[in-house]
């Protein structure tokens, strides 16, 4: 059912090169001055075919706003977005229908991403009849092969059913179904375990995990849980105010962190034994927003490390300090 | 030790269109003065509702069916509601879910707190509790300047040590914090854990924590609850609950979430999903899930006893062997304890 890719040469899915996008907020009722935050700013990584990529960063670092760009949901200011070698922005019209059968989304709250006048079959076949895939037996097949692949089986007593009727694991397992029916190539998953139980969660990570082996899919999963990404992921890319400050892999991230920040927010995760100390996180005050950012590094002014050399110094690029591990540092 | 709350075989039951919904069954526990309590388990198993049960606060639909709850010595459902309301705040408070939403918009903080305790101490005059809401500001580390801004000049994390010192201002001796930190990140979470961790210690006051997070209730309990549908699983020291789960519930609970300790392991998926209460399966609630299940389990409501010390268990089938995740222990118990990753050195 794949669509046959572009070209074959490379194994990279996705290359977004010096992505932004900043949003415009005016200041004052009656000012005209414009600021802008800056949700994304500059913004380079690769997904490789059949990888997954964590995007892992607390509330308003831009992760999600990096996703909804890479599906179009939202224009970049600058920068590029190749998925399969096709440049995102300059797709129209009829290529349009083309790109969104091989990239999907998966959203965060599976109480608010399903029609709930819709039944389940209705759902996960929608995809198809948008794109004019298949009779509608052909169809029935589909949805129902698909259903039993995210765990909903049998089939037949799901395909009549509302999402009201369905647990919150069960729909999100839908929406799952929903996204990969046309079977993309590519799929930007926003926190789809964040809004679920513990029980039911790891059902679902289990079940993306296994997806991607039996489908070959490639996913650049959000998350802000370190511990899902570690469980997940291949690469884990950290990013704060807009920026990934380290990439790699996903061992080396949580065993070997580099980046103050990355080492802040890894000794801030609970551990589930009493027995444990953690020491104290080293970080200074909390989460700002990158509105009209100075041109330096963006930890500054929370780095426990910082020299004062970094004050002056223009904000460190990404550089790679060996083994395909990432850090924007300058102390490094 | 002086025990400060007790529940006895708290059942509670909630009248809906559908029929009655068992929300609490048998739920029984003590706490000392001084003690934190974990109450963990899935949404909809109960814990909010033992909170609220404690708080004598149930709408109007809860009926309590059998069951006490005293509060030093106090059977808080035979008080009037005069007797209840003197109790409330003074001597038992809460920092209720989504706390970010709990301050009014329209006053400042700072009024907001005072109005508690001159409403629950009138005998403070309105510049005694401005001094104290300043002390509690120190406390719970929000500079004092900031008591006249308004809720929405605070961050997330602002907002919720503020709703953190307005519980501690009468003083109370148990605070029940219903999920406070869920809406948090990470490193805000783990700075108001350990303030109301260091807060609990100084002043010695009692807490129920409740969570859905079992590494949550690891760094801040003393005793750990594990509820599932409605009741009691396994209670007991936290250290004990943790390192031998008898439950295969606790067990599996605490086996289904990654680490970023250790190396990788398999997670514990737990088939199927939490039952309805409207009819909630005979025997053990928790049999239909439960890979070791027996048909004992399935027909005989498991009894709540004293397995060693302080530990209790409701199970027909517990489980035997140490905590399974051997190659967890071996890095946890590495010396050093930054030497599996979590330390700030970076590179070992």
């Amino acid at each position: 059912m794949a669509l046959p890719a572009a070209t074959e040469s490379k194994d990279v899915i996705l290359e977004v090169s010096n992505l932004s996008k900043y949003y415009p907020v005016n200041q004052g009722f009656f000012t005209r001055q414009k600021s802008l935050l800056h949700a994304v700013d500059n913004v380079s990584f690769q997904v490789n075919r059949g990888e997954v990529l964590g995007l892992v960063g607390e509330s308003g670092c831009g992760k999600t706003t990096t996703g909804r760009l890479i599906v179009r949901l939202a224009t970049p200011t600058s920068g590029r977005i190749l998925i399969e070698d096709t440049d995102v922005a300059e797709i129209k019209g009829q290529d349009m229908m083309e790109f969104r059968q091989k990239v999907q989304m998966i959203f965060q709250d599976p109480y608010e991403s399903l029609d709930p006048r819709m039944t389940i079959f209705d759902i996960v076949a929608e995809p198809l009849n948008v794109n004019g895939i298949g009779t509608f037996e052909e169809r029935e097949a589909q949805v129902e092969e698909m259903l039993s692949l995210v765990g909903l089986a049998p089939p037949s007593a799901f395909l009549f059913r509302f999402p009201h009727e369905l647990s919150g694991g069960q729909r999100q397992r839908v929406a799952i179904a929903r996204a990969l029916v046309v079977r993309p190539s590519f799929v930007v998953a926003d926190e789809p375990t964040s809004m679920l139980d513990v029980s039911i969660r790891t059902g679902i990570m289990k079940l993306m995990a296994q997806l991607r082996e039996d489908l070959g899919i490639s996913y650049l999963y959000i998350t802000h849980d370190l511990a899902v990404a570690r469980y997940l992921c291949d690469r884990i890319a950290v990013m704060y105010l807009g920026k990934i400050v380290e990439l790699g892999n996903s061992e080396d991230i949580v065993k070997r962190p580099l980046h103050p920040y990355t080492k802040a927010l890894i000794s801030a995760v609970p551990v589930p034994d009493p027995a444990i100390d953690r020491p104290l996180p080293n970080i200074k005050g909390g989460v700002s927003k990158p509105i009209d950012p100075k041109p330096r590094c963006r930890f500054y002014d929370r780095c426990p490390e910082s020299a004062d050399s970094c004050a002056e110094a223009e904000n460190p690029e990404l550089r790679d300090i060996g083994g395909g591990h990432l850090v924007a540092c300058h102390l490094l | 030790m002086d025990t400060l709350l007790r529940l006895e075989d708290l059942t509670m039951h909630y009248k809906t269109k559908a029929g009655w919904v068992q929300a609490i069954d048998n739920v029984s526990f003590s706490l000392h003065r001084g003690q934190s309590l974990g109450l963990v388990g899935e949404s909809g198993c109960g814990k909010t509702s033992v909170a609220m049960s404690i708080m004598r606060l149930l709408p109007y639909n809860a009926k309590l069916v059998k069951g006490r709850v005293l509060f030093g010595g106090h059977d808080l459902y035979t008080l009037s509601d005069e007797e209840v309301r003197q109790l409330r705040w003074k001597e038992v408070a809460m920092i209720f879910q989504a706390a970010m939403n709990s301050l009014n918009p329209v006053y400042s903080v700072g009024n907001q707190i005072v109005e508690a305790i001159v409403t629950h101490e009138p005998e403070t005059g309105e510049d005694e509790a401005r001094e104290r809401v300043k002390s509690l500001f120190e406390l719970v580390g929000i500079p004092k300047e900031r008591m006249d801004h308004y809720p929405h000049e605070y961050s997330g994390g602002m907002k919720q040590r503020a709703v953190i010192a307005m519980a501690l201002a009468c003083n109370p001796s148990l605070i029940i914090a219903d999920e406070p930190t869920t809406a948090l990140d990470v490193i805000v979470q783990d700075k108001i854990l350990r303030e109301i961790e260091e807060i609990r210690r100084t002043i010695n006051m009692s807490m129920i924590y409740i969570s859905h997070d079992v590494s949550v209730i690891a760094e801040v309990s003393d005793i750990v609850g594990v509820m599932y549908a409605g009741r009691l699983l396994e209670l007991g020291p936290a250290d004990d609950v943790f390192k031998r789960p008898k439950n295969p519930y606790t067990y599996s609970l605490m086996n289904a979430y990654p680490s970023i300790l250790g190396e990788k392991h398999d997670l514990v998926t737990i088939p199927g999903e939490p039952p309805n209460l409207l009819d909630p399966p005979t025997g053990c609630r928790f049999h239909p899930r439960c890979d070791w299940a027996t048909k004992e389990c399935r027909e005989v409501e498991p009894a709540w006893r004293e397995i060693t010390k302080g530990h209790y268990l409701a199970c027909h089938n517990p489980v035997r062997t140490e905590h399974g995740t051997a190659h967890n222990k071996t890095a946890r118990r590495a010396p050093g304890k930054g030497g599996d990753g979590i330390g700030t050195s970076g590179g070992n």
